[in-house]
């Protein structure tokens, strides 16, 4: 399986299954690509994971495609690979990437079951963007039979809030459409604040759709809880300082960044929330503080 | 009168011990001798008779009451050596107490029933002869006299875990435990057969004015060499370890990777020099050896955590020596040991925190570094040699006046340098893009211990919103836990602060004024709401996550 193939798999498994997140459909990939691969040995199947996921990430720049490839690799080596074999050393990192992709298939499920008693009955929540699994988790929160609305952001340039509130219409949840540049001035009729992640860093920071981060400083302002819902897969090995501190390949879409003579004119899709300003983070593995996420990273990672 | 017959006491213990136990008889027998020896009742004696004249009167009303009177006489019989005067006050005003009531209960003849106020009157002076004793007995620890209105320590400890030794200065019973522990180090490493004279390992006496607040810390001078002040015994210290002492005291060897390094070093030396006693065995011989070597090497100057760690690792490979091994093969894997424990842990850290440091430095950026930190100072050199464009601000700070060396260091391999002093750090910090700072040790909630003035530092750098990385080896973590720089601090000569200008030397005579203290602060505490990101070779860390560190290292040992 050479690499275009790869990236047409993934683009199909994304269009096939809207719903599935960016980093499940690299994973199921990248386990396609290993069951395909023709290697001679164990370091040359390494290599060629290293050089498949580098392609995802250049066709699909989004962090959890990144930090959902490398948790892939670290996964199905953690096993002793010692078989002289390599057939059967590939099956059992096939099998093993098996149990990954089963594992993270059910963790949306969790991180509902998690949230959705946060939500009050007569809550009013405040969410950025289109996230699936604040979607989850306001329709497991709905199905729980309480009562609550929404407040979504327009989020601009690719007003992904209006699919968010489309969703969310269908569910016969209430929810209202504002302006990006509102969000201050709708945060002291609201009592919490959800939003999805893109990736989640060491610092316990988030990385997610720019937008995030104002309405982070917003809640902070109004003493208001922001919670972050986010998977384990999309933990990632990075630690910004600051804005400027994310690197490019993430900042832009991947054909800005291959097209675009000079980023500086190009905007941005993603920004950085400090840990400073989140709440609580519910993830697979549990409801966290910001402060937790560096102990998990290092259980993961270590 | 009660204080005269006090003072009386403490000569003649003794004396009151017979007239306790064997009653009034042989006191007679005494005063007869002397005056059938005709010769004049010397003042001692006199005084002495006094007393027991005083003490049969009592012993006689007594009779009703002779519960009472025992226990106030062992107590005043057995008092501790040198807080005698006190407790003989206390215990003199409980028989006077007792005595009191005792010959208010009068009615000699009436030996039946008590009344009840009576009974009332002597429980009651039992129990103040009982808070009185108890009250002697604490007061030796409150009566040093530099220590001012603070509570004892001594009064804590038996609620408290015990405090450490090295700043409990304030308070002399803990003194006196610390000079006999360093006189008992000397002779256990002497081994049973030899019969040297007792020589000890000296106790530094403490220097100046101490300010209140850190009266419990040591505060010695620097203005003579460690010699000339005390007497070392050549024949228990090991020549190298006194020579690391006296660069220690003098501050010619600073900073806590050099100091231990060079501890490391000074130990192989002893290692290599040792050789082990008969009917000895090495691996608990050689521990031993070394308790009088750290406890002198204290008192030079306080142990850094990173040479406490060193230690406990030292003594930990010693312990670990399998008993067959013979002398030159437990030697050679010692040696080999501490330069595998030096490379990894200082010279290899230092390599991998760099990798991870370089990537956070951007083209364009303005670095703010502060004192002379050596891995900060190789990460700058090392980002610089791969060619990142960035420039340094150097702030440095009185009286160490470390930055000085930082800069020569920097500038010598070309990298554009400006040096301020602290006093102007919230200028120039508008420009600052990073700020770099290394660390002594870092503890266990979270919070950094570094050179005095670095938590100032990062104290404005937050409210400027300039992200704060701090570099530690992650031998450098300890699990103390501290949230204030006054608990355990060191205190440097306080002579270092006096400046002279145009001649004029306006402190020279400090120690004159009774109102004025000098403060010399060594190091203060940084905490982890202020630093942003902790780099160790293990990977970026946020601060809070350093005693998930602390756990991992010691799951791996």
């Amino acid at each position: 399986m050479d690499e275009g193939e790869l990236v047409e798999y993934f683009r199909t498994q994304m269009s096939q299954d809207p719903d599935v997140a960016s980093a499940v459909a690299a994973i199921r990939s990248l386990l396609e690509f290993l069951k395909r691969d023709q290697s001679e040995t164990i370091l040359g199947l390494r290599e060629n994971l290293t050089k498949a996921i580098g392609r995802l990430q250049e066709a699909d720049s989004s962090v959890a495609v990144s930090s959902g490839g490398e948790l892939f690799l670290r996964f199905i080596s953690l096993t002793s690979l010692e078989n002289p074999d390599l057939s059967q050393c590939r099956n059992m990192m096939i099998e093993r990437g098996e149990l990954f992709l089963k594992k993270i298939s059910l963790s949306r499920g969790k991180v509902a079951k998690l949230c959705h008693t946060f939500i009050k009955d007569g809550a009013k929540i405040l969410t950025h963007s289109s996230s699936r699994v604040v979607l989850k988790v306001l329709e497991s929160a709905a199905a729980d039979k309480k009562r609550f609305t929404v407040y979504v952001t327009e989020s601009q340039p690719d007003s992904a809030g209006k699919h968010m509130a489309d969703k969310l219409r269908k569910l016969n949840i209430p929810v209202t459409i504002v302006l990006d540049a509102a969000v201050g001035y709708i945060m002291e009729k609201v009592d919490m604040v959800i939003v999805g992640a893109e990736g989640v860093v060491e610092s316990g920071g988030i990385i997610n759709k720019i937008g995030t981060y104002q309405m982070a400083v917003c809640s902070k302002a109004h003493n208001k809880p922001f919670y972050v819902v986010a998977e384990s897969f999309k933990f990632v090995r990075l630690y910004p300082l600051n804005q400027q501190d994310v690197p490019h390949r993430f900042k832009y879409k991947a054909d800005t960044l291959k097209t675009a003579e000079d980023l500086n004119q190009e905007h941005p899709i993603i920004d950085y929330t400090p840990p400073s300003l989140i709440t609580l983070l519910f993830t697979d593995l549990g409801v966290l503080t910001p402060s937790a996420v560096s102990d998990e990273l290092i259980k993961l990672y270590l | 009168m009660a204080d005269s017959e006090g003072n009386e006491r403490s000569k003649q213990t003794a004396i009151i011990n017979h007239a306790a136990d064997e009653g009034d008889e042989k006191s007679l027998a005494e005063i007869q001798k002397a005056k059938n020896e005709g010769k004049e009742l010397t003042k001692e004696e006199k005084l002495r008779l006094r007393k027991e004249k005083k003490q049969q009167k009592k012993g006689k009303k007594d009779d009703k009451g002779p519960t009472e009177k025992a226990p106030v006489k062992e107590k005043t019989a057995n008092p501790p050596a040198s807080s005698q005067p006190v407790t003989q006050n206390a215990a003199q005003k409980a028989p006077s107490a007792v005595s009191v009531p005792v010959s208010e209960s009068t009615a000699p003849t009436d030996k039946s029933a008590k009344s009840k106020a009576e009974l009332k009157a002597e429980r009651r002076a039992r129990q103040e002869a009982e808070r009185a004793s108890k009250q002697a007995k604490k007061e030796p620890g409150s009566q040093a006299p530099s220590s001012k209105s603070k509570a004892p320590p001594s009064e804590l400890q038996p609620a408290v875990k015990r405090l450490p030794e090295h700043i409990q200065v304030d308070d002399p019973a803990v003194v006196r435990k610390l000079a006999k522990k360093l006189e008992r180090q000397q002779k256990s490493g002497q081994g049973t057969s030899l019969n040297v004279s007792r020589v000890k390992i000296p106790l530094r006496s403490d220097y100046g004015y101490k300010v209140s607040l850190f009266s419990h810390l040591h505060q010695y001078s620097r203005k003579a060499p460690l010699t000339q002040q005390i007497s070392i015994p050549a024949t228990v210290i090991h020549p190298s370890i006194v020579r690391l002492g006296l660069q220690y005291s003098q501050g010619i060897v600073a900073g806590s990777n050099a100091r231990s390094v060079a501890l490391l070093h000074a130990f192989k030396q002893v290692i290599q020099d040792y050789s082990t006693p008969p009917n000895e065995e090495l691996a608990r011989d050689l521990v031993n050896k070394l308790k009088p070597y750290i406890s002198f090497l204290n008192q030079c100057r306080p142990l850094s955590a990173s040479m406490g760690n060193a230690i406990k690792y030292i003594k930990k490979e010693i312990s670990n020596i399998p008993s067959q091994y013979k002398e030159e093969e437990a030697k050679k894997k010692l040696l080999s040991c501490v330069d595998s424990y030096v490379n990894e842990k200082i010279t290899l850290a230092a390599k991998g925190i760099s990798k991870y440091a370089i990537d956070k430095i951007s083209d364009g950026d303005v670095i703010l570094v502060y004192g002379c930190s050596s891995l900060v100072n190789h990460i700058l050199c090392e980002a610089f040699e791969k060619q990142r464009k960035f420039r340094v601000i150097v702030v440095d700070s009185r009286p160490r006046l470390e930055g000085r060396e930082a800069l020569r260091r920097l500038v010598n391999r070309g990298i554009r340098c400006t040096y301020v002093l602290i006093s102007a750090v919230s200028y120039v910090l508008p420009e600052v893009s990073k700020v770099f700072l290394g660390a002594h040790a870092l503890l266990a909630n979270g919070y950094v211990m570094s050179r005095v003035g670095t938590s100032q530092i990062a104290l404005v750098a937050k409210a400027y919103n300039v992200p704060v990385l701090v570099c530690c080896e992650t031998y450098k973590f300890c699990e103390r836990v501290q949230t204030d720089s006054f608990v355990s601090n060191e205190l440097d000569d306080p002579d270092d602060l006096i400046v002279t200008r145009k001649g004029k030397t306006h402190l020279a005579d400090w120690q004159s004024e009774t109102s004025l203290g000098l403060l010399n602060l060594v190091y203060d505490v940084t905490p982890p709401d202020f630093v942003d990101l902790v780099i160790t070779e293990l990977g970026m860390i946020p601060c809070t996550s350093v005693p998930v560190v602390l756990r991992v290292k010691n799951v791996d040992q």
